[in-house]
């Protein structure tokens, strides 16, 4: 047994930790067996942990299996980190539609919570670009499945949480791209109504758009960043920055009410400063933290938890003005606080979290009860506002809620693989 | 006139470390001149068809053989094979398995196994590379391990078969330095590595497969005739080395 704990750190267990290396292996471990799928733990909170159980770790499932470079369709082991696949691809001019803020997941994690980015508005989310799927079950069965092949499979087990089997390989649709740059565009905003004017604005013209927004002004004042693809291919490759480490985790959280009005003030004026367009490499701009290794540990030894919601658009420009005043009133919240509209498209996923509306995440130091009661509060907005909270973050959403956000579930319950169960299914589904 | 195509022949390819280093030559970790081709050798050819598929979509152009890594005839014949195909650059010898050290007490079958796989075997792969290639030069590169410079009660079979690569390879050097050969031999001494082969084991302290890969291949670039991975294992071992019996013995490794 050994002792696991997910990106937020808030707990580690122990787990019978079993790492998988071979795709056929694979499958004749899973059958007969019991446990949970587990790629890169880059989940916050418990949707990829089973204490006292078993683990299959995924990451040595990290081969590439075919691509053809004249179409753009890749096949790969499961295990494989987003960020090997769009090293490998980008030399031959492909990159991967959608990924979200890191590319240190794997395939597996990235179909299981059917994760979204900043381009959800027009390419919408993973599992839109997922051709097809291997699925091995405990009962020993091999399911291959995709949109058109075993449908039903398919849609459960994008954005399924890993419950419905063990996700072993899978076939993506990469996108043609000239080359790695972007042109960026950095506009501030003092307040909500700026932010949905600006988000109305910049769907039709801007392939990527996302923005921060300074969780403690209570007004909603943000910078709003939105980017395209740029034609440029000749410019020479950089490969960024030599990465950093936080060699050790402090004392306590080095994110503090201080700190936190410190960081949001600089860094608002600063980009303020700075604001309008420039070049950038979409690793730099893209996945900015994962120059930053074990930026978790910041937060000290109790950990974090990211709280992610999704409102409608209808009730989202109140909910949210009332999940900022609710933070405020706190004084708790992070540096990384992210305010985002999606886009209109349904998800394939019968638990995806995306939907259409406007999502808000936030990271918060684990302050035991005050943190516990600020997110009661959050719940009771979301709750009104008829939306859902992600599941790949949350470590804490009672079960009205998760039963509420995700109307699908009693259909998604038939899939599930009666072998299979997390930290989180047994929190939010009972076994 | 010499050709342009760079061969790379990895015997145990299907081993962790041995395709991590393939990797990082399909990706020009180390820019070879000319066109890169490897030749994969293993036992189980569904396993090494995988490692392969994933190499070609790296970039590399991948060939596989399979062979019983216990009958020299068969590991002569592969090995000539390999040559007339074309002359290799660089040799990876990367094949083992870590035995269990108490069924090896128990079982002579066992214990007879984890000395040919580890020892004989890897020194009769080399032996019949280095016949051919010491008149062209080129670089051979074996793994051999940090438990062959003591033999600990933890794991003394497998340590001993380590050994047993330790002393031949430092004989080739010897032989291929007298005859004035252009052909280097390294030996490498990973330390406890985080792969298959130690899954069981508690992962603290296993140095990530990726940097020892990284320093087998700039080690072998470099023709350095011994590489520990990760370099700490030099000092460690330098001390284990010379800990005097009476002190030894009493430690629990």
């Amino acid at each position: 047994m050994v002792k696991v704990s997910s990106w937020g750190r808030l707990d580690s267990h122990e787990h019978d930790l079993v790492p998988l290396s071979d795709r056929d292996q694979a499958v004749r471990a899973v059958a007969g067996s019991r446990g949970l799928a587990q790629g890169n733990a880059r989940s916050y909170g418990d949707v990829c942990l089973n204490p006292d159980g078993r683990l299959w770790r995924m990451t040595g499932l990290d081969r590439f299996i075919a691509f053809d470079p004249a179409t753009g369709r890749l096949r790969c082991e499961a295990g494989v980190l987003l960020r090997n696949i769009q090293r490998m691809s980008i030399a031959r001019g492909w990159l991967l539609p959608v990924t979200p803020g890191t590319q240190m997941i794997t395939v597996g994690g990235a179909i299981a919570n059917d994760v979204h980015g900043k381009n959800h508005h027009v390419l919408g989310s993973f599992g839109d670009h997922v051709l097809g799927l291997r699925l091995a079950r405990t009962d020993g069965r091999v399911i291959d499945c995709g949109p058109d092949i075993e449908p039903g499979w398919f849609a459960a087990t994008v954005g399924g949480m890993g419950l419905t089997g063990v996700i072993v390989e899978a076939e993506l649709q990469l996108r043609r791209v000239s080359g790695p740059w972007l042109v960026t565009d950095t506009v501030p905003y003092r307040n909500l109504d700026e932010f949905f004017a600006l988000a109305d604005s910049s769907e039709a013209g801007w392939e990527q758009t996302v923005s921060w927004v300074d969780c403690l002004s209570g007004i909603g004042r943000g910078l709003f960043f939105r980017a395209n693809l740029a034609g440029i291919p000749d410019r020479e490759a950089q490969s960024g920055r030599k990465p950093k480490r936080v060699p050790f985790v402090p004392p306590v959280s080095l994110v503090n009410g201080l700190s936190l009005r410190a960081f949001n003030e600089t860094y608002y004026r600063a980009n303020v400063l700075k604001a309008g367009y420039a070049i950038a490499h979409f690793e730099k701009y893209t996945y900015p933290l994962d120059n930053l290794h074990d930026w978790n540990r910041m937060y000290g030894p109790r950990g974090f938890y990211q709280y992610q919601s999704v409102v409608p658009r209808e009730a989202g420009r109140v909910a949210i003005q009332a999940m900022l005043e609710t933070i405020k009133a706190s004084g708790q919240g992070s540096f990384l606080a992210v305010l985002k509209t999606f886009g209109d498209r349904a998800s394939r996923g019968m638990m995806s979290f995306p939907r259409p509306g406007v999502t808000l995440a936030l990271d918060f130091p684990n302050r035991g009860e005050r943190t516990n009661a600020l997110f009661d509060r959050l719940d009771a907005i979301v709750r009104d506002a008829g939306g859902r909270i992600y599941a790949a973050k949350d470590a804490r959403m009672p079960r009205d809620l998760f039963e509420s956000g995700y109307p699908r579930l009693a259909e998604f319950l038939q899939y599930r693989d009666p072998g299979i169960s997390s930290s989180m299914s047994r929190r939010l589904i009972g076994s | 006139m010499p050709d342009s195509l760079q061969r790379i022949v990895i015997v145990g390819a299907t081993s962790s470390i041995a395709e991590h280093c393939a990797r990082l030559w399909a990706t020009g970790h180390r820019p070879v001149e000319g066109a890169l081709a490897l030749t994969l050798v293993g036992r189980d050819a569904g396993r090494l068809e995988r490692v392969a598929a994933d190499l070609r979509v790296r970039g590399a152009t991948v060939l596989v053989r399979t062979v019983d890594f216990s009958d020299p005839r068969a590991i002569r014949l592969l090995t000539d094979g390999i040559v007339a195909d074309g002359m290799p650059q660089q040799v990876l010898i990367a094949h083992g398995s870590l035995p269990d050290q108490q069924q090896c007490q128990r079982d002579l079958a066992a214990a007879y196994e984890a000395l040919d796989v580890n020892g004989v075997s890897p020194v009769l792969f080399a032996e019949a590379f280095a016949g051919h290639m010491e008149p062209v030069g080129g670089v051979i590169t074996i793994i051999g391990s940090v438990a062959g410079d003591r033999g600990r009660r933890s794991n003394y079979v497998y340590g001993a078969a380590k050994g047993l690569v330790t002393r031949y390879a430092q004989g080739l050097q010897h032989r291929l330095a007298g005859s004035g050969s252009n052909l280097k031999v390294v030996l490498v001494k990973p330390g406890p590595t985080a792969t298959p082969m130690t899954a069981h084991l508690p992962q603290k302290g296993l140095a990530p497969v990726e940097q020892v890969a990284r320093q087998i291949v700039d080690g072998s670039a470099a023709g350095k005739p011994v590489v520990y991975a990760p370099g700490k294992w030099f000092v460690i071992m330098m001390i284990i080395r010379h800990l005097p019996a009476f002190v030894f013995n009493k430690m629990n490794i």
